[in-house]
């Protein structure tokens, strides 16, 4: 009896200081294994007569399950140890960089073009293409510019020697008009829409380059009037710009294709050397500012377009939308839309996920 | 157009003010690109009486006066003008004044030694003419101490564009009649002076031409003595940019520039025989007033006499007969001429002038005789001389167009009610006569109105466009409907999914230099500008990697450590019927670094041909494109890497994308550092999605697990892994989903002329866990399909 009292206490003992899991495992061989004392002990209960086994076995058993929970819990305590050295061990410097992902960004051109997509999608427009090398008919002939037009003139239009099988100049497109005439020949009327391009004139200066974006804007309904088009400018810009104080201008002009023409201007303010688009351009610090040309589509356009005036009339707008976007966005340099250079791309595109959307508004805030 | 304001109160009785003037210009389309004001320059300028004048006492060309400037003491002032003398009176500009001539600032200062308060001013130093001998004198009467901007009578200018349709608003007088009828004032009779016309025009006058001259009215002056004009002329000239250079040359500009009526006077010393209004003859050559030679053609319309052409018709005077000072007899011409071609003439000459403009688009036809009378008024009553009757040839057009009128279009088309005696007011106002059943008649001036539309023009404009209110356009019910076509929804998720994998948009130009297009044509015929602005803009790009590699050299010489940029635009060829076919194409460039050196990833790694994969796959799966059924084949074109590069192709023919690094040759022709690697996505070949509904097919994940096994074959080196994974995919097609390569070697322990791939295949199990014979099957078949490519198990 005392045997297995004074091996149990040595053995806790033991347990106790073991110092490592190795340590800890030759206790339990020397124990629990299959030739440990307690083993062994507890084999020979099984050559006892039952008196003997009852009065043997619980000093056995006791000493089995002191000796089991010692193990236990010495082993949990030294591999909490293990573990806290080896988490030390594994200390990083969280203050080295971490691998930067590059970040893409969306072109300020083709963010203003999915602006107006859906500013005007709301207003039922749809969005029109054209092509960009074009014919005269479609880009002056149907708009009402005859062979004398000014415009055609070499020092304005590119063109290329090529002639259509119709014997047409071949030109690159000098506005997005010809757009309005080729919806009206495949749709019909009534149309809404707009169509935003690519254009080209031949002019390069510090404002002007010989590539350059508009949108142009059409609508042909039975009654549709100057009302309509004041109405739609108005609410479009006060849309884009997400500001209720846009005022607009509209002075009589002159265009070809529309009768009566309209001169569009915004009224805006300069604040730290920027325009700030907003209030009446005749209030105190303010100024006129032009956005573009529009008008009631002139009635031979219409015939042009195979419409008979007398059924349908309309309006159509132009607007030049690296403007609008430099007006919106702050770029002060257009040559440097066309320049491809990342740190400017970076700094006015824009991230993928600013999609514009008419519940969070179409602008995209710095 | 410019003018001073007193010009303009030549023709309109007002008191408005000139802002309130501007306002009105800018509303009936008259736009006012500037306001300058005179009186502005000449602040600081005072009408001063001189009292005393002595000599300077250090400087014998110097005088020291005193001047009084009608308040407070007498200023001293040192003048070095010859004709400075006590008792006359002049400008003196005050200290603090700028002189016009020269931005000099006026101060108190000591000229050797003796203070001077000011400047006594010449006519130059004022920008009023050239006279710099001495100090301006005025007249006796000249009030003492007051502005001289205001005695000078210095008129506000404004300058307005007036738009190529009005013509009639190319004169003072049109401009006066246009504010008139918006309110702003009263029109004036035309001042006519009178004079007495005597005798025959002794020049005979005809037009060979009635087509190209209509109309060519003359009359000869005899007795005339030319010289400097008057002041009024030679500052309502000055004020609208014109030099004067004799009365009788100022005369004619003047009846242009008030009128909006171009004439021309000859010296008729230097004219022979009649003098005649035909077509040139081709080759025939004239010295223009402008000192220049013109070659004409028999397309063009001159003035000539027995022995030469004496005009380019419409355009340009001759040197040979122009008035000189010396000139006493001439012979006034005032004619019109056709529109059109006075515009093919102008344009064929590259030659423009302040009558072609008018000309061109189009003079009033019934200001002929008015016109050539006030002319030959002026002429006689400041330069003297004895008129002839006038002798007429020809008669300009005189049938005005009549436009039955509905007043209700104003409201329909221009969405502003106009009250029906308002609009026949307005459209009387501006010279149209409306009969009662609204037959308007338009003046024969108004070449711009056509049709019914023009007249609501007319009648918004100077009732106010500010007039008509805004109106929504009528709306669909609920919401608005999706506009965007396929395409257009393409575009957009492309450009954001190119965008969320870290690339750059850019928009280069259409145009490129024509060595870089031919580069990119790959045999395909180029469209290139007859006319292009630059040999940089010439061709249009068959390809979008020119424009963008050219932006990543521009970056890398900038020193730009990459260059990660894409492009959504169109690429140009030749399509049906001599039209362009546009291909709406995603093009991207890779270059520089992929990622800089790093403490964690060592050196600096460049893109490589498996970025530009991963890109294009990516890419064409975000646009729809079925990506699994895509074969990699090569033929990327010239511009790549032979080796290095490959096309993703749905079928043996569709082209989808082509990818992977540019050719050191196109590295070498656009003078960029490599390794670059690009991407061109073909949009226009990306089938659209067959499947249009929202709902997706059903799905239920399996319930039970998939297994994979590894496979390692030695094959051949040539075989493309590609080839072998879909070989393997194909094995058991109801149980193998999936065939992945993660292994690739060659070298020690592989045979020569042969690698080994390594391959994870993906089993699925359907109803049933697989059964050891089922997978020992599939794993034969899987070995098979190596086999039938050369591969061989690797032990």
């Amino acid at each position: 009896m005392t045997d297995i009292t004074s091996q149990t206490e040595a053995a806790l003992a033991a347990i106790a200081a073991a110092d490592s899991l190795d340590a800890l495992e030759t206790q339990r061989l020397d124990t629990l294994g299959k030739k440990g004392w307690v083993s062994l002990a507890l084999k020979t209960l099984g050559g006892m007569s039952p008196e003997e086994r009852t009065a043997a076995a619980p000093a056995i058993q006791s000493a089995r399950a002191s000796i089991a929970e010692a193990l236990e819990t010495k082993k949990a305590a030294l591999e909490a140890a293990a573990l806290e050295q080896q988490l030390a061990r594994e200390r990083i410097d969280l203050t080295l960089p971490a691998q930067v992902a590059p970040k893409g960004s969306v072109h300020p051109v083709s963010q203003v073009m999915d602006e107006l997509a859906e500013i005007f999608a709301d207003l039922g427009f749809a969005v029109a293409t054209g092509p960009e090398i074009e014919d005269d008919w479609h880009n002056f002939t149907a708009l009402n510019m005859d062979e004398t037009h000014p415009a055609r003139a070499m020092h304005d239009t590119f063109y290329f020697p090529d002639k259509t099988g119709e014997c047409r100049e071949i030109l690159l497109r000098t506005h997005t008009s010809p757009v309005q005439i080729r919806a009206m020949l495949d749709q019909g009327a009534p149309i809404r829409i707009i169509a935003p391009g690519r254009v080209y004139r031949s002019d390069s200066d510090a404002t002007h380059t010989p590539m350059f974006h508009q949108v142009e804007g059409l609508v042909i309904d039975r009654d549709i009037h100057l009302g309509h088009l004041k109405w739609t400018l108005e609410t479009f810009f006060k849309a884009f710009f997400e500001r209720e104080d846009i005022t607009l201008r509209l002075r009589p002009s002159y265009f070809p294709f529309t009768e009566p023409s309209v001169e569009v201007d915004v009224g805006y303010s300069t604040e730290g050397g920027r325009r700030v688009v907003g209030g009446r351009g005749d209030a105190p610090g303010h100024a006129w500012m032009e956005l573009g040309g529009s008008g009631m589509v002139n009635a031979r356009v219409l015939e042009f377009a195979g419409l008979d005036p007398a059924e349908w009339q309309g309006f159509a707008f132009g607007l030049g939308i690296d403007r609008i976007a430099m007006l919106k966005y702050g770029m002060n340099d257009l040559r440097a839309f066309f320049d491809g250079d990342p740190r400017w791309l970076a700094h006015y595109g824009f991230s993928p996920f600013d999609q514009p959307t008419l519940s969070a508004g179409v602008g995209a805030r710095a | 157009m410019k003018f001073s304001l007193t010009w303009l109160k030549d023709h309109l009785e007002t008191t408005a003010t000139v802002a309130e003037i501007c306002d009105a210009l800018n509303a009936i389309g008259l736009e006012v690109e500037g306001v300058e004001d005179p009186a502005e320059k000449l602040s600081g300028f005072r009408v001063a009486h001189v009292l005393t004048a002595a000599r300077h006492p250090d400087a014998d060309k110097l005088q020291v006066l005193t001047v009084d400037t009608g308040e407070g003491d007498p200023l001293q002032v040192v003048c070095g003008a010859p004709n400075a003398r006590a008792g006359m009176k002049g400008v003196l500009g005050l200290p603090g004044a700028v002189v016009p001539a020269n931005g000099m600032v006026l101060k108190k200062s000591a000229i050797r030694g003796v203070e001077s308060n000011g400047m006594m001013c010449s006519v130059r130093e004022l920008e009023l003419g050239e006279d710099h001998d001495g100090i301006i004198e005025l007249p006796e009467d000249a009030p003492v101490g007051s502005d001289f901007a205001s005695y000078h009578g210095a008129s506000p200018v404004i300058e307005v564009a007036v738009t190529p349709n009005r013509p009639d608003c190319m004169g003072v007088y049109g401009i006066a009649r246009d504010l008139a009828a918006k309110g702003l004032g009263t029109m004036k009779p035309v001042a006519m002076p009178s004079f007495a016309a005597e005798g025959a025009c002794p020049v005979e006058i005809r037009t060979d031409d009635p087509e190209g001259c209509p109309a060519f009215y003359g009359r000869v002056i005899k007795g005339v003595k030319n010289g400097p004009s008057p002041d009024w002329l030679q500052q309502r000239l000055k004020s609208a940019g014109q030099r004067p250079i004799s009365l009788l040359v100022d005369l004619t500009n003047y009846l242009m520039l008030g009128y909006g009526r171009p004439a021309h006077v000859y010296d008729l010393a230097k004219l022979q025989g009649a003098v005649v209004a035909r077509r040139a003859k081709d080759g025939e050559e004239v010295l223009a007033l402008n000192e220049k030679t013109y070659t004409l053609d028999s397309g063009m319309v001159v003035i000539a006499d027995d022995v030469q052409v004496h005009d380019i018709a419409g355009i340009m005077g001759g040197e040979h007969s122009g008035v000189q000072d010396d000139t006493t007899d001439v012979l006034l011409e005032i004619a019109y001429f056709d529109p059109a071609r006075i515009g093919a003439t102008g344009r064929k000459l590259g030659l423009s002038s302040d009558a072609r403009t008018r000309f061109e688009r189009g003079v009033d036809p019934e200001f002929l005789d008015q016109g050539l009378d006030l002319l030959t008024g002026l002429i006689v009553e400041l330069a003297g001389g004895t008129a002839s009757e006038v002798v007429r040839a020809g008669s300009p057009p005189s049938d005005a167009k009549v436009i039955a009128f509905d007043p209700g279009l104003t409201a329909r088309l221009g969405g502003v009610e106009v009250p029906e005696d308002e609009q026949k007011r307005i459209l009387e106002s501006l010279g149209f006569t409306v009969s009662a059943d609204w037959q308007v008649t338009c003046p024969l001036r108004r070449h711009d109105i056509e049709g019914p539309a023009d007249l609501v023009e007319e009648v918004v404009r100077i009732h106010g466009l500010d007039m008509v209110a805004s109106v929504a356009l009528p709306r669909v019910e609920g919401v608005a409907r999706p506009t965007a076509t396929p395409q257009q929804k393409l575009e957009r998720g492309l450009r954001r999914a190119a965008a969320a994998s870290g690339l750059n948009e850019a928009v280069t130009w259409s145009f490129l230099p024509t060595w870089a297009a031919e580069h990119f044509a790959s045999d395909q015929p180029l469209w290139v500008l007859a006319n292009p602005i630059s040999e940089d803009m010439k061709a249009m790009r068959p390809s979008l990697l020119p424009g963008l590699l050219m932006a990543a050299k521009r970056n890398a010489d900038r020193g730009a450590a990459a260059s990660r940029l894409f492009e959504i635009g169109r690429r140009y060829f030749r399509g049906q019927d001599g039209l362009s076919d546009e291909k709406p194409t995603l093009g991207i460039v890779l270059a520089g670094e992929k990622t800089p050196r790093g403490w964690q990833s060592g050196k600096a790694q460049g893109f490589d041909a498996y970025d530009a994969k991963a890109l294009a796959l990516q890419l064409l799966e975000a646009a729809g494109a079925p990506v699994a059924n895509l074969m990699v084949m090569g033929e990327a074109g010239a511009q790549f890497h032979p080796g290095q590069s490959a096309t993703l192709r749905l079928g043996p023919k569709t082209v989808l994308a082509r990818f992977g690094m540019v050719h050191p040759a196109t590295l070498k022709a656009f003078d960029a550092d490599g390794p670059i690697a690009a991407v061109e996505l073909f949009l226009d070949a990306i089938p659209p999605k067959k499947n249009a509904a929202f709902a997706r097919a059903g799905f239920t994940p399996p319930a039970l697990q998939a297994v994979t096994r590894d496979f390692a074959f030695l094959v051949p080196s040539a075989l493309a892994a590609g080839d072998l994974a879909r070989a393997l995919q194909g094995a058991d097609k109801a149980s193998i989903t999936g065939v992945r390569v993660f292994d690739v070697f060659a070298g020690q322990g592989v045979p020569e002329g042969h690698k080994s791939i390594a391959i994870e295949v993906t089993l699925q199990p359907g109803e049933s866990s697989f059964k050891d014979a089922e997978l020992k099957a599939i794993a034969e078949k899987v070995v098979a399909a190596a086999a039938k490519l050369g591969g061989s198990l690797r032990g």
